[in-house]
């Protein structure tokens, strides 16, 4: 039993990472109506920016606020070059531009920094909780918390401010919004800032526990999508709650089921997402779209 | 009547010039497509081979793509399934290559149903997301039916030989080989959205709703769009394995379906040769970017994809139509 | 296709008769030959002049096993020190045409193609992966052209007897195994084993031949957790093994893997198995991400000398390595072991290429497949170069190391696999 537990437990740690991805996921499918293919690329990329200022001999701290502006102007930056240009194009055009950003910081960061491992500082202590026979690593409760956290703040935001009613407004009817005075590219450009800012969240959590190299989040990104599906694209604590359950699915599926074991659990979130939008496309927490015809 | 019947005489007339023009071209490409093999030296006349099996691919991505409209990043997996086929075919029950074509396309055909049926279900970028998550799968999936596979080895295959009336290089051979396939292909591709279904997926891209109220089955096209679009992919894979002679999972990673998919709107979406521009660019440009620099490739190629939305939406095709068209003509 | 079929068309003709004839190209060694005669007379002179010798290599410059690509960096080091200081291998001097496949076995096809059929190359020195390796080596062999010293230590290379053309270098991974397993054996006779392996080839060959070198002794293997390249983690696998409770993990990885796989162990405080890590993770650029506290007392096998380890501080082929290196890579770190092994790994070329009988591929061929005791000096003083008629492998040798401090230390004697358990059977 307590072997079991454990399991769960270790799965809810995976979960939590995939979690925070899917999270910026969310944000940038609230504001833009896009699923950003290039998240996790750009995540990764500000990570490096983060580690580039540890090396220079920042603080650690100081080194994460810094990345997180960077992020921030980074985001809106591609929102104005890439993004701009192809906006109200068709959703085919605007995956496609996303999965040319992916390749293209994939290449760059390794260009940069080469395919060589990085070590990246953990921010949080080693060691574990202990407490009947079942150990949480103090990382692991660290994730979550910041998870957590995120999850809130988004929340407020799409809630209770102007400009999260404005960017639902513009991801539900651009022209509409436009008509009623929301300034739809601002709204569209905070947009990717906040997500890009979201996204570094993400891989400073992922990369002591993975380690930085340019195809880190590669891996992730399908789990995270995974987890925005089964939550719903819409819902910050579906993002998180989708992704707590993608973790822990997959590791009792790849510990207990032995068909599947350690090198099929991959086919985890195929399963997932397929049954998700088969049975209940809006996801768990996400509110289902009218469309009108 | 009388005078529409006046008037529709000069559109015919226009018509007609217009068909035989392009017929003409059609026949230059393939008189110059059957010389270049007496002329090139093998290595070329291999780069060849692989962009007509590129483009056969991409000749089933576009059905998908450009006619129907709905995106799909895991064709590679099709093309694999096509791939593996052959070669397990070839390789354990020692049929003869040329029968392992139509099985391998049938193979795609029926996975691509199977898939279709749930997968047409979805909007745009789910489906996107479903065959990611497809392509990721597979490559697992391939290595833990080892008997069958030969798990992460691979298979190696005896390359298809020429006959000997033939007279012909093994590397001609093969070319020859896969450009009838392609021309085949082509010609299949092109009859077939000049019918009911082609119209059909037309409407469907379009416009959904009005396609639907006009009494278009939209899940029933958009699934044979699906099988159909799996099944050249799936013989693309089949000619890959002979002209390759080796398959392996890690040749059909994410890479090459995104890389498919690439090749594609850069070739150009929604036309009949922006699949063989985009086998061109999928072929060549990765080579002629490394002489650039080593760590080129990827960062062109991402730049390319993106510049290309921007500036030609219709691809490396529509650019070429449009330059064409710029050009005064004398009537 | 409205306009386009006409431009096609014409671009078609322009390239094809931009590139030239067929037959001028296709008759094997026009360009670029040196007349062989005596008993050289008849072989194969393409890309070998009096003062020339072309070799093409392939390797992931791009993509995800790109870490690699600083391979060819310390091979064209040594050639370009070689070509400038020493007039060349045997007078000639060496061009070496690198092409990057991105670990896609059909680009490797492709690129093996051009190097022998455009670059006229006289050999292949390295296709890097047993993909795409095993993608390329049927073609080579129909060619008959030397396909040398590849990277990728899959047991195939030397039991096959199809393909005389292409020899591996490095030890192979079930020789590695043997190594480990001898180790057990004499160390630790009862123990538990845990093996982490990557799912494909190199994961297979290494665990397979381990088991294989454990029958008739008590040295058991308790659990095995495979993973894949794709996955984000290998933690959940690292648990499973845990419950074990095995005495010993063999940590069967590429470089990332390797990494999270120390991590792992270092964070259970539960578990603390001996750790022994593979060949291919050992590097320092694996463990320094870990913390050098975290991986003390780890142990792993080498047959090259480690451009970290002070022990050849004072060794003359390092000390010129390091100086050679700044010469003729600036840039590159001297210390990343990639580097040291494309050295060695050219340096071995040299020495087979200088023993051939015919400056010849088959002369080559031929050479590499003679090799007896043939001394390297960046190898580890007692690993030689060794080969003959049934036996393709030219490395059989490693030592056993343990990490100490920020260091590997080379502990025990080199252990010669052949001598330990007889030749390698296919």
């Amino acid at each position: 039993m307590a072997g079991f537990v454990q399991q769960v437990v270790e799965g809810l740690g995976a979960g939590a990472i995939y979690a925070s991805l899917a999270l910026a996921l969310v944000l940038i499918y609230q504001f833009t109506g896009i699923v950003n293919f290039a998240q996790g690329e750009l995540a990764m990329f500000s990570t490096y920016i983060a580690w580039q200022c540890v090396a220079a001999g920042m603080p650690f701290w100081l080194a994460l606020v810094v990345t997180l502006a960077v992020s921030f102007a980074g985001g809106m930056l591609i929102e104005r070059v890439i993004i701009r240009p192809v906006e109200g194009a068709p959703e085919l055009t605007i995956v496609i531009v996303t999965v040319g950003l992916f390749i293209f910081v994939n290449a760059a960061a390794g260009w940069i920094w080469t395919f060589l491992i990085k070590d990246f500082p953990n921010p949080f202590p080693g060691g574990a909780l202990e407490a009947a026979g079942i150990s949480v690593s103090f990382s692991t409760l660290g994730v979550l918390g910041v998870v957590a956290l995120v999850m809130g703040l988004l929340y407020v935001l799409f809630q209770y401010t102007r400009i999260g009613l404005g960017m639902r407004a513009v991801a539900t009817n651009p022209a509409s919004a436009r008509l009623v005075g929301i300034r739809v590219g601002r709204t569209l450009a905070l947009g990717w800032g906040l997500a890009a800012t979201v996204g570094a969240v993400s891989g400073v959590l992922v990369a002591p526990l993975l380690f930085l190299e340019p195809n880190m989040m590669g891996g992730v990104l399908i789990y995270a999508f995974a987890a925005a599906t089964l939550g719903g694209f819409d819902s910050p604590l579906g993002a998180v709650t989708g992704g707590l359950i993608v973790g822990v699915a997959e590791t009792l599926a790849g510990a207990y089921v032995g068909f599947i074991g350690s090198d099929l659990k991959v086919g985890v979130p195929l399963v997932i997402i397929l049954g998700v939008l088969l049975l209940r496309p809006q996801g768990l927490f996400g509110r289902a779209a009218v469309e009108r015809a | 009547m009388s005078t529409t019947k006046v008037q529709a005489k000069p559109v015919a007339v226009e018509r007609r010039r217009r068909f035989d023009r392009r017929w003409a071209g059609l026949a230059l490409l393939l008189a110059a497509a059957i010389y270049a093999p007496f002329q090139l030296v093998p290595f070329h006349v291999f780069q060849l081979t692989m962009v007509l099996v590129y483009a056969v691919a991409l000749l089933g991505l576009n059905l998908l793509v450009g006619h129907a409209g709905q995106i799909s990043l895991g064709h590679g997996a099709f093309f694999a399934v096509g791939a593996y086929a052959a070669a397990v075919l070839m390789d354990r029950w020692a049929l003869p290559y040329p029968l392992t074509l139509p099985l391998a396309a049938a193979v795609a055909f029926v996975l691509g149903l199977a898939l279709g049926v749930p997968a047409m279900r979805l909007r745009g970028l789910y489906l996107a997301l479903v065959t990611l998550a497809i392509a990721i799968f597979l490559v697992p999936l391939l290595k833990r039916f080892e008997e069958l596979t030969g798990g992460s080895m691979g298979l190696t295959l005896a390359k298809p030989q020429p006959p000997a009336w033939s007279g012909l290089a093994e590397d001609q051979w093969l070319y020859f080989l896969t450009l009838a396939i392609a021309v085949a292909s082509f010609l299949l591709a092109a009859s077939l959205l000049r019918s009911r279904v082609g119209r059909a997926l037309h409407a469907v891209r379009d416009n959904e709703t009005a396609a639907e109220v006009m009494g278009v089955r939209l899940s029933f096209y958009k699934t044979l769009a699906f099988a159909w679009s799996a099944m050249f992919a799936g013989a693309a894979g089949c000619v890959y394995t002979w002209v390759i002679g080796f398959v392996s999972p890690d040749s059909f990673t994410v890479n090459l379906s995104i890389t498919l998919l690439a090749g594609l709107v850069v070739g150009g979406l929604g036309s009949l040769s922006g699949p063989v521009l985009g086998g061109l660019f999928v072929m060549f440009v990765p080579s002629i970017s490394q002489d650039v620099n080593d760590a080129a490739p990827g960062v062109i190629f991402g730049l390319l994809i993106i510049a290309v939305m921007y500036v030609a939406p219709t691809g490396l095709a529509g650019l070429a139509g449009r330059l064409i068209k710029k050009i005064p003509r004398k009537e | 296709m409205r306009v386009p079929a006409i431009g096609c068309a014409a671009l078609l003709l322009l390239a094809v008769a931009a590139c030239g004839g067929r037959d001028a190209a296709t008759g094997g060694g026009t360009g670029g030959t040196a007349a062989a005669g005596g008993q050289c007379a008849g072989q194969q002179t393409t890309g070998i002049t009096d003062k020339t010798i072309k070799l093409g290599g392939i390797y992931p410059l791009s993509g995800p096993a790109s870490a690699y690509g600083d391979i060819p960096k310390g091979i064209k080091a040594y050639f370009d020190y070689v070509n400038a200081e020493k007039g060349g291998i045997g007078g000639r001097k060496v061009e070496f045409v690198v092409r990057d496949d991105g670990y896609q076995p059909p680009k490797a096809v492709e690129e093996a193609r051009r190097l022998v059929e455009q670059e006229q190359v006289f050999a292949l020195f390295q296709t890097l992966g047993t993909p795409s390796t095993a993608a390329t080596w049927d073609y080579t062999n129909q060619r008959k052209v030397p396909q040398v010293f590849v990277a990728t230590g899959a047991s195939i290379w030397g039991t096959d007897t199809a393909h005389p053309w292409t020899i591996g270098w490095q030890p192979n991974y079930i020789s590695e195994a043997r190594v480990y397993a001898a180790y057990l054996k004499k160390e630790k006779p009862e123990a538990k084993v845990a093996v982490l392996y990557q799912n494909d080839d190199f994961g297979k060959d290494l665990l397979g031949g381990f088991k294989r070198a454990l029958e008739g002794t008590k040295v058991q293997v308790v659990a095995e957790q495979s993973y894949e390249v794709s996955d984000p983690s290998i933690d959940p696998q690292m648990r499973n093994l845990a419950e074990s409770k095995a005495d010993v993990l063999l940590n069967v990885t590429t470089p990332k893997f390797g990494s999270q796989a120390l991590a792992a162990d270092a964070k259970n405080t539960k578990w603390n198995p001996l750790h022994i890590v593979n060949n291919v993770a050992a590097s320092i650029t694996v463990l320094k991400p870990v913390g050098f506290e975290n991986v003390q007392g780890v142990v792993s096998a080498t047959y090259y000398k480690d451009p970290n380890d002070p022990t050849w501080a004072n060794d003359p082929e390092m000390q010129l390595y390091k100086q050679k290196m700044q010469q003729y890579a600036p840039g590159a770190d001297a210390n990343v072991p990639y580097h040291t092994f494309g050295w060695a790994a050219a340096s071995s070329f040299h020495k087979a290429m200088e023993a051939a009988a015919c400056p010849t591929r088959e002369g080559l061929r031929d050479s590499v497949r003679n090799l007896k005791g043939v001394k390297v000096d960046m190898l580890l003083p007692g690993v030689t170069l060794d080969t003959a008629q049934g036996d393709g492998f030219p490395i059989e040798s490693m030592q056993l190391m343990r990490f100490k401090g920020q260091r590997w230390e080379l502990f025990g004697d080199v252990i010669d696999t052949r001598k330990e358990f007889g030749p390698l059977g296919g």
